[in-house]
């Protein structure tokens, strides 16, 4: 009785008697869902141009980082870091598209998704090799102090955050849904030889997309990096995007978005008034347990692509 | 741009086709096409050439390097010795992009359609090269850009109408059964207007109906489109009946071309097809 005490009425009790922090437990987990979220975008980009994973995006985010990190170092104004950092990315997407995606034209996904597994690798050996492998602070002047509204504690860096998801998400979502590239990208995903066929340029299709998934990428870097400082744990963020791309559905960049902000708002609440129920650090595995049961009942996700298979 | 569509589609749609088809001049001409993967040899030294308007049949035994051809002319496989000239032009291969933007649209033996999207976004995607490519305006989707894309959409609705797939335009093409996928694969190709039209085996896996329809409908384009046809086929009555020509590829040569009759006839197709006794 205890037990079932505590899971069903306790928490909501807690909840109840103290509104205000209920809500400050809230704005904390959209502050860290809108992180997710930032990481989850990088991936949805190239899963929508390539129906493949990318393993890579998390190392990306850190690859980015370190590059604005290092070249930061020697003295370069931050604005002229930023482009420089960019054009970084974008080489990268020339470079990646012509050593590993041209020789894979027209094999099995799961091929592709291996080689995203190697890049990782590589990426992370060649971030190591270039900057070392320190802990970096990176403060590109994002503020940040506390504030209140209403009673409730806030941080600047969490409003600024929100602010470049939402606008990366703007962007994001008008130039693939509404344009022709938007239905190049899913044609290209879907069979490269009807692509061709078709006159897509598949080459540039994915100059585009990796150059854009960089970008996005050095943004998350740079979020989480002025958070947590850059290191290579980095890199392992990628697997909290998992989830978010589970629940959110991996063909979509507002369920990106909404996937972040559900885990992140969960993953707290659970910790906070269910945690001492469950013997606490849900917030380790939260995530993946929604993600199960998103497995289980929405497998394409809250936002996804119905997947349709004729027997 | 904005003219072009309209009209073409105009004589698809219902008025019949002001003049009688003529067969014209040589639209695309192949010499000395020879082509092999490792050791296996799939094309040696063929040459031959399509004429405008006409339905050009490509027949042949498995393996005689019929669909390796259409590889070849669309760009997907790059011949090691011979030239291809189309329109004017010859290079010594085609590429995918180029092939598409100068107006050679196919279809695929085994389907090769975007099977996540619905009928009538494959077949936008056919008119993705006929889009203008201001990015900055596609990306807003206002004013110019979204007319343009309502022009297309017009386009697109009356290829459906023209291949008779109004009640599947918003299926996904992977829930379709196999005689429609085949169907939406040639809107999808129409949708390119194209001037030559490859088709790799349009009729196969198709029961007596749904081939009657296909064929219907490679003849009305042929005819009132005026595009010219070159398709794979097994079926020798069909083959008989649609096409002004006929090429023979056996063991990766040509050993015939000529009109259906004549090559019908032929000694060589007949034992290239029914096997010869051996001598002694």
């Amino acid at each position: 009785m205890g037990f079932l005490n505590d899971m069903l009425v306790a928490p909501f009790l807690d909840i109840a008697s103290e509104p205000i922090f209920f809500i400050e437990v809230v704005v904390g987990g959209l502050s860290a869902g809108v992180m997710y979220s930032l990481v989850a975008l990088g991936f949805v980009l190239i899963f929508k141009a390539s129906g493949v994973f990318n393993f890579a995006q998390g190392v990306l985010a850190l690859f980015a980082a370190l590059t604005l990190v290092g070249i930061m170092e020697w003295g370069v104004p931050i604005p002229i870091a930023l482009m420089m950092t960019a054009g970084v990315m974008v080489a990268l997407a020339f470079a990646i598209e012509r050593l590993v995606l041209r020789p894979l034209v027209n094999q099995e996904h799961i091929i592709l998704f291996m080689s995203t597994i190697g890049l990782a690798f590589f990426l992370e050996g060649l971030g190591d090799t270039l900057w070392g492998s320190n802990v970096k602070r990176l403060d590109i002047g994002i503020p940040d102090s506390p504030f209140e509204v209403g009673g409730v504690l806030m941080n600047e860096f969490e409003l600024v955050a929100a602010a470049t998801a939402a606008s990366l998400v703007a962007v994001l979502a008008v130039f693939f849904h509404y344009t022709r590239i938007g239905r190049a990208l899913r044609a290209v995903a879907d069979d490269h030889q009807a692509a061709l066929s078709v006159g897509i340029p598949l080459k540039t299709i994915w100059i585009i997309v990796w150059s854009v998934a960089g970008i996005v990428a050095l943004v998350a870097g740079i979020m989480w990096g002025s958070k947590s400082g850059v290191q290579f744990s980095l890199s392992l963020i990628a697997l909290k995007a998992l989830p978010v791309l589970i629940l959110g559905g991996f063909t979509s960049v507002p369920g990106a978005i909404v996937g972040g902000l559900i885990i992140g708002v969960g993953e707290k609440i659970a910790e906070i008034y269910w945690g001492p129920a469950l013997g606490g650090a849900i917030e380790g595995w939260f995530a993946y347990m929604l993600a199960l049961v998103f497995l289980v009942f929405r497998p394409q996700g809250l936002f996804g692509e119905r997947i349709i298979e004729r027997v | 741009m904005t003219t072009a569509p309209a009209a073409v589609a105009a004589t698809a749609v219902g008025a019949p086709a002001e003049a009688p088809k003529s067969i014209g001049d040589t639209i695309l001409e192949v010499e000395n096409i020879t082509l092999s993967f490792g050791g296996v040899t799939a094309l040696v030294e063929v040459s031959f050439e399509i004429r405008e308007h006409e339905i050009l049949a490509i027949i042949g035994p498995n393996g005689a390097g019929k669909s390796s051809m259409l590889n070849v002319i669309n760009g997907f496989y790059h011949p090691q010795q011979g030239q291809i000239t189309y329109k004017g032009k010859t290079r010594s291969r085609m590429r995918p992009h180029d092939a598409a933007a100068q107006g050679i649209a196919r279809t695929f033996q085994n389907i090769a359609l975007f099977r996540g999207m619905s009928t009538l976004d494959n077949i936008m995607t056919g008119r993705l090269l006929k889009m203008k490519r201001n990015l900055l305006w596609q990306a807003l989707y206002v004013g110019p850009a979204k007319r343009e894309e309502l022009e297309h959409r017009a386009f697109a609705e009356r290829i459906i109408d023209f291949l008779e797939i109004q009640a599947i335009r918003k299926t996904p093409v992977g829930r379709l059964p196999y005689g429609l996928q085949k169907r939406v694969e040639l809107g999808r190709a129409l949708a390119a207007e194209p001037d030559l039209l490859l088709l790799d085996e349009p009729m196969a896996g198709m029961n007596v109906e749904e081939k009657e329809d296909m064929c219907r409908f490679v003849l009305d384009v042929n005819d009132e489109f005026g595009t010219t046809i070159a398709l794979i086929e097994h079926d020798m009555g069909v083959v008989m009946d649609i096409s002004d020509r006929v090429i023979v590829l056996d063991y990766g040569r040509k050993i015939a071309d000529g009109p259906p009759d004549v090559v019908r006839a032929d000694q060589i197709v007949i034992d290239a097809y029914l096997g010869v006794p051996h001598e002694e």
